[in-house]
């Protein structure tokens, strides 16, 4: 299967086309052909990319499943992956089943409904597996498109401003990267990520309108890179568009965009700024570090104070997105370890925690907190879930969020003490804002008469979150399952990072003697 | 000898002699009733003069004492702009007939303007040039007041003669100034004068001959007839003006740019950098507060000639090919979107209102999605191929040492994403209200939707325009 990348980034499009083409009509029979045909594209997606990782070598730190071949320009379509995008993609493949599930209620433009989604799930396959720069700012790019259309077709009553504040604020950060990717080209010649990462882009200091530029070229290039990967991430205090974003999407557009579509922001820290602006990395990883502490503490804080349920969990992602970022600018084996770790387990835990107000959402209409209270007395199986996702989210050992946690703390310890004693305190905050958040709506008297008769999950429901049930306690119990695949990359990453940073200290303490 | 440069301008002297011919033939037998007839038979004309450019082989051949240049960059302009004028004509048809407006004198009007454009993209000379120029200029001002009894139209019309003719001035003062410090008229020869070291009155003609061109492709600040006139215009006239004429000043301003002063490249490229800017950020944000989609349409067109420019700035060939591969991409967009706006009618009436588009996905499903592509496409939001024009022009730009130029082109590219994004979401999530009209012309239809395709496909490989835009630079820029 000389292909295998190709299949799995394409299958989804495939069904897409499928619907757009063959599928008429508006009917509740039409709907229904709707929805299983993206349920097969995705399961079928699932199932091969299963062999990806059966097939995948953990102890070859290269790219693996490389496909190759010309494009203009002298680009390329390159797709491969290595330790550390391979669980990206199965990240994606793994939520998309569930996220077509968790929207068999729409009835509004289900069709075009799920073409987006099908889309979206390729456009995503393809940015973890593009292996040429512009081939992956195409994926990364496109993907605001059918975004752009879930949050304002099916979102809520706010939806117009939060798909134009979506989309220009993630346009806005990445058309800076494409400035940088074109200067990139010019530099190295070459769009070709492998090249790249061996690439060494100019580290001599030079003035720009009378500024001095530490770290030259490399700077400039990690500037526009991290313009539009903090605005993915998101991270303090570019944030501002997520909770918008995630409180007007449809629940299926949080889970995608919480599971998913942040974790770009990460991996493209992890893929280009890190490993290809090594010196910048280091002269800009306190900013990056302390930047991420105030998301932490900061945005914990706000999520607090939150009296609508999708915004609370969306600035709890901003502040455990934190996390992330501090571990991969830690640049050490356990932070990136752990970023990695952290961004896989979030995916799984803020997804579910999204589905679990979209449980709620579907019977009573309303994400207000104050709406709620005393679901444990109707819903048992909704507390118990709800309850292992809160901990989670809280990081309690034995689910999946301690270790993420564990280890980037561990990992930027070393690097910086301060930050990463201030990034503690952001588990206990963590702790106050989604056990608060699980008494106010879980907890208590069911006394509010509108809650009486509410009934408690379906079967669908339930299939839904039992792989995320499994997922989460599995890696938590045994995270060695993820760090075995991404240990040896990360090694290797890291020690390439280590080398550089060496050999510019080398020649700076040369020029000063 | 004579026979010889015959041979080279044959095509244009055989359109000549049709435009002749049809006025001829339909004076004095079917006047208005043939109408329909000359303008298919005229968009036959014109694809099949494409195609015979085309094909017919590479070389650089020169006539008339190189007043005259036929090399694979004019080819290359010739093809796009005869192509996109067939296309304007054919979607013409519907609308014009149903306002009583199909004169025909309209599709002979506009093959002597492509005549007049021909001459442009091929001048050697600056007299060859400004007969070109003014050949299509008087053309278009004709057509720019077609609809007679309509004040907007007769105004659009007349504003553009008089500033266009405003614009002629200027080029032609700066034609004599160039004339009078290089001692001829010929671009080979200003050439050689710049080469002896510019002298300040023929740093004067290159400004005022730059004045002149941007005039003509509408490039801010000179840009200021261009939404009244493509608001005044019956639209498909306006579809017109967007196209063609763009793609043959554009060529032109290359031509002059890069054939008379290509020695002198640090004395020009600083203004078309220049213009390149305001002309992006303009279009991109007097387009904001547009309700009238032609007056958009008319800002997004600055806007895109700023970034076409961007790739003219570059001052290299890589930089030429990029600008030929934006406009003959931003040719193709248009289009498309044109088909869409000369469809846009309520009760048989048109409608220019983008407020009139409310949910119009419910209605028309395809026909929405198709829009949805073009407009992601002239916002130059990758995988559609809007996207590659730009990638193509911010790199030559980078390559050139012009990398604040290529920062300001992106930032401009996101506040022009705003109004794009905006007949999206009129199209897709505004309120369900009485819209436009259902139903659309089959050839409307089919412009539209093949329009559409190409941004989506075109991302495979660009239908090889790359390959072959390249080549046409290369005979431009040594």
């Amino acid at each position: 299967m000389d292909n295998l990348l190709s299949i799995v980034t394409f299958l989804p499009l495939l069904g897409a086309i499928i619907l757009a083409l063959f599928l008429r009509g508006d009917d509740e029979a039409a709907q229904r052909n709707a929805k299983w045909v993206a349920m097969w594209a995705t399961t079928a997606t699932f199932l091969f990319s299963i062999f990806i990782l059966t097939g995948f070598d953990p102890d070859d730190t290269g790219f693996q499943f490389v496909e190759e071949r010309d494009w203009l320009l002298g680009l390329q379509y390159k797709m491969g992956v290595d330790g550390i995008s391979v669980l990206f993609v199965m990240l994606t493949t793994f939520t998309m089943p569930l996220v077509i599930a968790a929207s068999w209620n729409v009835t509004h433009r289900v069709k075009d409904y799920m073409i987006a989604f099908l889309v979206l799930e390729t456009l995503m396959i393809g940015v973890f597996c593009a292996l040429d720069l512009v081939l992956f700012y195409l994926f990364f790019e496109a993907g605001l498109i059918p975004m752009f259309l879930i949050i304002g077709i099916w979102g809520g009553a706010n939806r117009v401003y939060a798909s134009f504040k979506f989309f220009l604020y993630t346009f806005l950060g990445s058309v800076l990267m494409l400035v940088a990717m074109v200067a990139m080209f010019n530099d190295a010649g070459t769009t070709d990520i492998p090249t790249l990462l061996e690439h060494n882009f100019g580290t001599q200091t030079f003035s720009l309108l009378g500024i001095q530029i530490i770290g030259g070229m490399q700077t400039l290039l990690w500037l526009a890179f991290f313009a539009s990967f903090a605005v993915k991430m998101p991270m303090w205090p570019v944030h501002t568009w997520l909770p918008d974003a995630h409180v007007q999407a449809p629940t299926a557009g949080s889970v995608v965009l919480a599971a998913i579509l942040l974790k770009m922001g990460g991996y493209g820290f992890l893929r280009f700024s890190l490993p290809m602006f090594p010196v910048a990395s280091d002269l800009m990883a306190p900013l990056v570090l302390w930047l991420s502490a105030i998301a932490i503490v900061y945005t914990s804080l706000v999520a607090m104070v939150q009296e609508d349920m999708k915004k609370l969990i969306a600035y709890s992602s901003v502040a455990h997105m934190g996390f992330v970022t501090m571990g991969i600018f830690a640049a050490n084996q356990q932070g990136v370890d752990g970023a990695i770790f952290q961004m896989l387990s979030h995916g799984f835990i803020s997804g579910a925690l999204f589905l679990c107000v979209g449980v709620i959402y579907d019977r009573m209409h309303t994400r207000e907190i104050d709406a709620y209270g005393g679901l444990i007395a109707r819903m048992p199986a909704y507390a118990l879930i709800f309850m292992l996702f809160t901990m989670a989210n809280v990081g309690l050992p034995g689910t999946s969020g301690f270790i993420g946690e564990f280890l980037t703390l561990v990992g930027v310890f070393q690097v910086n003490t301060w930050v990463a004693a201030v990034a503690t305190t952001g588990v206990i905050l963590s702790a106050a804002y989604a056990l608060w958040l699980y008494r106010r709506v879980v907890m208590g008297d069911l006394i509010k008469e509108s809650l009486k008769t509410i009934t408690d999950m379906t079967r669908r429901e339930r299939a839904i979150f039992a792989p995320l049930v499994i997922m989460t306690l599995l890696l938590g119990v045994y995270p060695a399952l993820v760090t075995d695949i991404i240990s040896p990359s990360v090694a290797n990453l890291v020690s390439d990072v280590e080398t550089a940073q060496a050999a510019f200290e080398a020649t700076t303490m040369v020029a000063e003697n | 000898m004579i026979s010889a440069d015959i041979s080279v301008v044959l095509p244009e002297l055989l359109l000549a002699v049709y435009a002749m011919g049809a006025l001829l033939v339909t004076v004095y037998t079917s006047k208005d009733k043939g109408a329909p007839m000359v303008l298919w038979t005229t968009s036959v004309v014109l694809v099949a003069t494409a195609i015979w450019i085309a094909l017919s082989g590479g070389g650089t051949r020169v006539a008339f004492g190189g007043m005259f240049v036929d090399d694979g960059f004019a080819r290359f302009a010739k093809v796009t702009i005869l192509l996109s004028a067939a296309a304007i004509l054919l979607m013409s048809q519907d609308y014009m007939q149903k306002r009583d407006l199909l004169r025909f004198e309209y599709p002979i009007l506009v093959v002597l303007s492509v005549i007049g454009m021909m001459m442009m993209v091929s001048a050697g000379d600056l007299m060859a040039l400004y007969m070109g120029l003014e050949l299509q200029s008087l053309a278009l001002y004709v057509v720019a007041s077609l609809r007679r009894d309509s004040v907007k139209s007769t105004e659009a019309g007349l504003k553009y003669f008089v500033l266009g003719a405003l614009s002629s001035g200027l080029l032609l003062y700066g034609a004599s100034l160039t004339y009078g410090y290089a001692g001829t008229t010929l671009f080979t020869g200003i050439v050689e004068a710049a080469n002896e070291g510019i002298s300040l009155g023929l740093l004067f003609g290159l400004v005022f001959l730059i004045a002149g061109l941007a005039f003509k492709v509408s490039a801010a600040p000179f840009h200021m007839w261009t939404p009244d006139v493509y608001e005044g215009s019956p639209t498909p006239i306006t579809a017109f003006f967007a196209t063609a004429p763009k793609v043959a000043a554009m060529a032109l301003f290359a031509r002059v740019v890069h054939d008379a002063f290509s020695g002198v490249v640090s004395d020009w490229q600083q203004i078309v950098a220049f213009l390149s800017v305001i002309s992006m950020f303009l279009g991109a944000i007097a387009a904001i507060g547009q309700q009238n989609i032609k007056r958009l349409m008319a800002y997004s067109s600055i806007a895109h000639m700023g970034f076409a420019l961007m790739g003219l700035a570059a001052g290299t060939a890589f930089g030429v090919q990029a600008m030929l591969i934006y406009m003959a991409i931003y040719v193709t967009m248009n289009i498309g979107t044109f088909a869409f706006i000369l469809a846009m009618e309520k009760d048989g009436q048109p409608v220019t209102d983008i407020a009139s588009l409310q949910m119009y996905s419910k209605r028309e499903p395809l026909k929405a999605m198709a829009v949805l592509v073009l407009m992601f496409s002239l916002a130059g939001v990758p995988p559609l191929v809007g996207f590659f024009g730009k990638f193509y022009v911010l790199r030559a730009a980078y390559d050139a040492g012009l990398g604040w130029l290529a920062v300001a082109g992106v930032i401009a590219s996101v506040i022009g994403a705003f109004y794009y994004l905006r007949i999206v979401y009129y199209m897709y999530f505004g309120e369900d209200k009485e819209g436009l009209d259902t139903g659309m012309n089959p050839v409307l239809w089919g412009f539209l939707m093949a329009s559409a395709g190409v941004m989506l496909l075109g991302v495979i490989n660009l239908f090889g325009v790359e390959g072959v835009a390249a080549a046409a630079a290369a005979t431009l820029v040594n």
